[in-house]
Formats: C-alpha cells, structure tokens, sequence
C-alpha cells in the first residue's frame, strides 16, 4: 500500500490540489454544483484526449505537435461522414482516420530519422491544410446521441458523463498497452533508446505504434469536438500547447521513459479549474494566462524538491 | 585446443569488411570460436575492433563478409536476430533500461527470473531486488546484472566486451570463474579486455586485429602476450618498463596538497594525505571505498561534511569546479563523457578552459589558444583525422583529449580518476609517460587506477582507501599486485616493514 503511495506521489498531489481548488471555487461561488462540474468535464474532454496522446508520445521520448491538427480533420470528418454513414460508422471512420494519421507520423520520423519536433511541426501544417480541404467552413453535423453522451450526470448527480467517458477510453486504450510488452517497449525506448534497442526492442515499430495511439486519442478528441458543438471546426483549436503543459505538469518527463497517463489527465483538470476559478473571480483574462504560467513552473519545481527531499529521506 | 573443434566452430565470421564514407574501419576481419573455448578479441583503439563487435551483435551490416551460427547465417540486420541466433553480447556499456525496474528489464528481453538470480549469486550480488530501479543501482551492479542476464539467456556464444573495466577486483574473480564455467559447459566466448592479466587466466586463444585486419590467431600459454602486444601494435613494447621514477620526495617541505581529516556522505570518513609538487600519488581502492566522493571533493563537484584541505600551506575551499581550476586543481573523471562536449570539435573541447573561464568573457583569444592547443595536441599524438567531432575519435583518443584540455591550460595539481579505463596498451604507455613528465616539471599528479598493475609503472607512492579511510601508504617499488590487493580487502600487511 505505502509503496503504492509512494510510486504514485506525484498524481495523489496532483489530485490533492485538484480537490483544494474544487472546494476554493465553492468558497467564491456557493451555487457552483453539480452542472458546475458537468460544464468542468464538458470543456476538459479534448483536453484530456489530447493531453493522452500527447502523454503517450513524450514517454516514447518524441513529442507530436500535430495532435490539434489531428483533432481538426477528426472532427470535420466525423461532421461530414455521420450525417451519410451514420453515428457509429461515423465513429469508426473517424477513429481508424486518427490512428492512421498518427502512423503516418510515427513513420515519417521513423523512416527518414528527421527529429520528431521538425517531423510534427510540418504534419501540424499538412493535417491542417487536410482539415480545411475537407470542410472550409465549420459546417457538418453530428450525431444527437454522440452529444447527449457527455450531456448531464450518470448513476449518481455530480459524476459527469463526460468524466465517465474519458475514464472508460483511456482504460480501454491504454490499460491493456500498459501491461503488454508494446507498454514496457515503449517506457523502454524512451528511457535509453540504444539500450531497448540492444536488449532486442524494435524501437523503429514501438515509435510507430506510439504515435499511432496518440492518433488514436486524437481521434476521440475530435469526437469530443464534434459532440460539444454539433458541427465540423477546420481550424486547429488551442490543445496543442495545452497537452504539452498538462503532461509536463501531470509529471511526464519530457525526453521519457517516466510518467503515466494518469497524473496528464487529472493535470488537466487542475488547469482548467484554475481557468474557472479566475474567471468567477473577474481577474483580466491577459493575466489569467501570466497566473497559469507561473502555477505551472511552480507546481513543478515544487515537485520536484519534495521528490528530492523524499529520495533522499 | 584441438584441430578438430576448429573444423566445427560455433561461430564463424569471415572475410568481413566494412566502410563508413572514405573510411575503412574493417578491410578482412575473421573470428573462429568452438564451443568449450574462450577467444580473446584484441586490438589497438582504431583497429576496427567496435566496429567488428557492432557487425557481430547485429547492430551494424558488413559491406561484405558473412558470419555463421553453427553453419547458419546469422545476426542479419539487428540486435533481436543475433540474439535469436544464439549470440548474446555484454556491452561495454550498461544496455539496462534507468527508469524501469530489474524485473521489467528482464521481461524486455524476455529472460527468465530464476536462472538469472541464481547466476547473479553466483557472480558475488546477493541483495538484488527485482523490483529495485536501474537508476538507483551503482555500475559494478549493473555491469554484474547485465552478464548474469545474458547467462540467462542460454547463449551459444557469449560476447564480453570489457566488462571488468568497471569492477573492483573480487567481482573480477567471481566474473572470470563463471565465465569459465560457462565455456566447460558448451558455451563459446569472445573475450574484449585490454587487460593481459585476465586475457592470460580465461582465454584460450586470442585474435588480433590491426588496422581493420586479423593479423594473427594465437594460442595463449606463459610468454605469449609480448607477441601478443607485438601484433597489435605493429612492433615491440616492454610491458613491464617502468618509466622513469623521481624517487626523491623533497618531504621537507610544504606539500601541494594537504588533506587533513576529509569526511563526506555517504562514505568517506577521517581520510589524510599529503600530495607533493613532483610526485605522482596513486589511489588505490575496491570498488566504492570513498575515492569517488574523494575526488569530487578536490574538484569542486561537492562540499565535505568535516575536514580541511590546504593548497600550498592555505587552507582552501571550493564553491564551484571553477573555484577548483582556478586554484589550478584539475580534474579528468572516470568517464569520459562526463568531461567531452561530443558533438564539438576536438579544438574547441581542448580550449574550453580558456573560453570558459568567466574573467574573460568576450571574444576569444584565438591566437593564443591555437598555439596551446597544437601544442597539446602534438605532446599527446592524438589522432586528428576525425577531428570535427570528438565523438568520432577511438575511446583512447578521447581520453587523451580529456587530458590535453589541462595540459594546454598549464597543469598545477591532476586528478586522475581511472584515467586509462578501457584503453589500449600503447596508449596507457602514453599517459604514464605523459604523467611523470608533468611530476617531472612540478605537478602533483593523484592518480587513481583500477587495475592495480599500473601502481608502479607510473606513481611514486600509493595510498589505499578502505571502508572511507585511508588505510595504508606504500611505496611504488614494493607496490606488487599482491601487496595491494591485501590492502585494498583491508588486510594487514604481510612481513615486517611497518
């Protein structure tokens, strides 16, 4: 149990910080409720797919500037193919599309050795110029009930569907990898990539399959898209930058080898809550931004002495 | 040896080539090992010998040459077909896994558990725990953890290449024995060492390459290993010459360095010793004693807990490396990499001291540093026609630049930390030589070595360090392996000096 505790430090802390601020924002909003936490879950939910795929992909030792491309071309696919194929054909379509782009980038790194920062940064372009090929104009529509699914609380009020949601893909998705030998393949390539390589890892296939879930993730994130507002949106929204600090913060080193998916998700709802809090307390959105900067670098270097102090304890 | 198991090798390289660009690494390379018989693989620093290993483990393709597992073609393209082929290496660095644990590290190269422990028990590491982290390992453990792996991987062929460099002396022992064992049952084994003593113990052949060439196949037997030397250097050497000694300590006066009751976490404790202008003071210690945190210390890299340290009679203490070097104590650590910019130019990494020093910020005095530097770069013969970036120089290049870097800023007081670890025979010569030339002129030179037979080929005196203490002083001239090594285990000396 304490070992549990102790290997899981950093995501508890994070999730400790999360319930202070849940119960902050009550103290400055007393009608924050439940449809509170509903819209809180609501907004995070492509948030959090992005923050998945983009964890994935760090812990691989790569990072993948492309996720809010991918997410974009998602969604206007999802838009445009549900209305004909129907919602759950829709969904396929959409989730094999992500997983393919994703390959597509693993493979592009993995094949011509071009850093994988340079390789994404020109994918976030093409996927982008794919997106607005597809669909020029937010447009589409998609499935009623793929909307009512993250709408309102399930079982009991206060656990939102959409919380619900993230939790079942990322378990469904991730749980099995993890405990495969494609999860500790890719811990181990992103730890010390010539020494997977030389224990007899095939770092070229586990890169290639990494960005591939990250694709995969990207996929649900533009299903979120579609279910939050209805229709199709060409362009990129702002969860590129917002993966890379929630992994950062959910304590996923860059460079890999550690960290989970966990500590990234529940990091996004620290940094969307905190978004809610100053919003309630009227403070100037140019200095929201400055304020989640700087929690940002100081719940890091925090962190990092109280890790310090405890390895050394 | 018999003929007859020469006929039916377990592993057969032949006619192997290789070239990277204008630059042929291997030119013939030919490797024969039958099963029961351990074949050491030598050769200089540049003579194609991590190529040849990279071509036999599946890391790199031979332009042209095959290489037969029982009269199989095999390792063709990558680590994980060599090692299916039966051919599993031990590298000359860690290929453990830092972030995951001793057990998933296991299940990574799909070996099983129990063979593994039993064979790490074996090898003297008796407190591992499979769910310990690699980083929180120190290397001799590792080094230990990745042989007893391959072990346990049932090879056909095992390749160890230099793996003693980095342990003390009893797991050596442990190491040779099961290596050996291994062989008796079946097994064949290419054996990587630049160290004679243990090549003349374990190996039954040896196999020498020379400029990208094999040169000779010899059996090893008493006497062999000046041949031995001779083929891999292209002409003569005296292994044993010892250069040349300033025997007179002038003890009168004050020395350089004085170290009075250091102590430090987690191990050093109470060590005193007194370094002079003109001598080089060997350091001899298992591994872990308390000469790391020692050296540390005298370079700046951490603060003591207790102790003094006096620089020419003053007593001094150091913030920073700078702080160090500028009271002219300069330090070449263990590992090469700790010291080398890699993806830099062999110059700029000679002339870092000079641009680094914070008093002259600004633009660099470019004159004055290609003088130095030339003139360091001829003094220790480095090797230059790669010398764009020094991660393409041999092993023994680098650690001659590690040493260039002060000898072109003006050497005061050296700290050698294994200064010659797995580096070839000519260029050990080169660096006692180069060591005793800087006592001569006036350094203090505190030399520490693991491999004991270098005590008196290059220093005057050697103190030895025990469980963080100092626990005898010896003189270069009764410095024989034996008398140090029951020293280092902490043991009385024998006979009556004092």
């Amino acid at each position: 149990m304490s070992e549990l505790v102790r290997k899981n430090t950093w995501t508890l802390g994070l999730l400790a910080l999360f319930l202070v601020l849940l119960a902050f924002t009550k103290t400055i909003q007393t009608n924050f409720g439940v449809s509170g936490l509903e819209s809180l879950a609501r907004a995070a939910l492509p948030f959090a797919f992005a923050t998945a795929g983009m964890a994935v992909v760090v812990i691989v030792g790569g990072i993948d500037l492309s996720v809010a491309s991918i997410m974009a071309v998602c969604s206007v696919i999802a838009a445009v193919s549900m209305p004909v194929v129907g919602g759950v054909a829709g969904i396929l379509i959409v989730l094999t599309l992500g997983t393919v782009m994703g390959a597509i980038n693993g493979g592009v790194i993995v094949a011509t050795k071009v850093p994988d920062i340079v390789v994404t940064l020109a994918m976030l372009f093409v996927w982008e110029g794919v997106a607005l090929l597809i669909l020029e104009t937010p447009g589409g529509q998609a499935s009623d009930w793929l909307q009512a699914s993250i709408q309102g609380s399930i079982f009991i009020p206060g656990l939102p569907k959409a919380l619900l949601v993230i939790a079942i893909v990322v378990s469904v998705v991730w749980l099995p990898i993890r405990r495969s030998q494609l999860g500790l393949s890719i811990y181990a390539t992103g730890s010390h990539e010539i020494a997977a390589f030389r224990s007899g890892v095939s770092v070229g296939v586990t890169r290639i399959w990494a960005y591939s879930i990250c694709g995969l993730f990207c996929g649900f994130g533009g299903l979120s898209l579609v279910s939050l507002t209805g229709i199709g949106e060409p362009v990129p929204g702002p969860y590129l930058l917002a993966s890379v600090a929630a992994v950062v913060l959910g304590g996923v080193v860059l460079g890999g080898g550690r960290g989970g998916l966990l500590g990234p998700i529940i990091a996004v709802f620290v940094l969307r809550i905190i978004r809610t809090i100053l919003t309630l307390a009227g403070v100037d959105p140019n200095i929201t931004t400055i304020i989640e900067g700087t929690v940002m670098v100081s719940v890091v270097m925090l962190a990092a002495i109280f890790t310090y102090r405890g390895g050394r304890a | 040896m018999t003929n007859v198991q020469h006929s039916n090798p377990i592993l057969d390289a032949a006619s192997i080539a290789k070239s990277f660009g204008p630059v042929r690494a291997l030119t013939d390379a030919r490797l024969r090992v039958s099963a029961g018989e351990i074949v050491a693989l030598l050769g200089a620093n540049g003579a194609g010998k991590s190529t040849f290993v990279k071509i036999l483990t599946g890391a790199l393709s031979p332009d042209y040459g095959r290489v037969l597992i029982r009269g199989k073609p095999a390792n063709v393209g990558s680590p994980a077909k060599a090692r299916a082929s039966g051919l599993i290496p031990v590298y000359q660095e860690p290929s453990l896994i830092p972030d995951l644990s001793v057990f998933e590290n296991l299940r990574l190269s799909g070996t099983s558990v129990e063979p593994f422990l039993e064979f790490v028990t074996k090898l003297g590491i008796e407190d591992i725990r499979l769910e310990d982290e690699i980083t929180s390992l120190p290397l001799a453990t590792l080094r230990i953890l990745d042989l007893g792996r391959a072990l346990a991987s049932n090879p056909q062929v095992l390749l160890l290449d230099e793996l003693t460099a980095a342990l003390p002396t009893d797991l050596v022992e442990n190491v040779l024995k099961v290596v050996r064992e291994q062989a008796d049952a079946g097994c064949g084994v290419i054996y990587i060492s630049h160290r004679f003593s243990e090549i003349s113990l374990l190996c039954d052949r040896a196999s020498v390459l020379r400029d990208g060439q094999t040169v000779g196949e010899l059996v090893i037997k008493p006497g062999v290993e000046e041949h031995v030397v001779e083929l891999m250097l292209g002409a003569k050497i005296d292994l044993y010459q010892r250069e040349g000694l300033s025997s007179a300590l002038p003890n009168s006066s004050t020395p350089r360095l004085s170290i009075k009751s250091l102590s430090a976490e987690p191990k050093l404790e109470d060590v005193s010793f007194n370094l002079y202008s003109g001598e080089v003071l060997g350091v001899v210690a298992l591994e872990g004693q308390g000469q790391d945190e020692l050296f540390e210390i005298l370079s700046g890299f951490r603060r003591q807990t207790s102790g003094a340290i006096e620089l020419n009679g003053n007593l001094v203490s150091f913030a920073h490396p700078a702080d160090a070097i500028a009271k002219g104590l300069m330090f070449v650590p263990g590992d090469r990499a700790d010291a080398l910019l890699a993806e830099r130019s062999v110059h700029e990494n000679i002339a870092l001291p000079f641009s680094a020093a914070g008093s002259s910020w600004g633009p660099l005095k470019r004159r004055f540093e290609n003088e130095r530097v030339k003139h360091a770069i001829e003094k220790l013969q480095i090797d230059t026609r790669a010398q764009g970036e020094v991660r393409r120089l041999s092993g023994g290049n680098q650690q001659k630049v590690t040493i260039a870097r002060w000898l072109a800023k003006g050497v005061e007081t050296l700290l050698l930390l294994d200064p010659t670890r797995g580096i070839d025979v000519r260029t050990k010569r080169q660096i006692y030589r180069l060591v005793r030339e800087l006592a001569t002129q006036g350094a203090a030179v505190l030399f520490y070595t693991s491999e004991l037979g270098e005590i008196p080929l290059a220093c005057d005196r050697t103190i030895v360090i025990f469980n963080g203490r100092v626990v005898d002083i010896i003189d270069a001239k009764d410095a024989t392996e034996q008398v140090l090594m029951r020293a280092a285990y902490g043991l009385e000396r024998q006979g009556t000096e004092a």
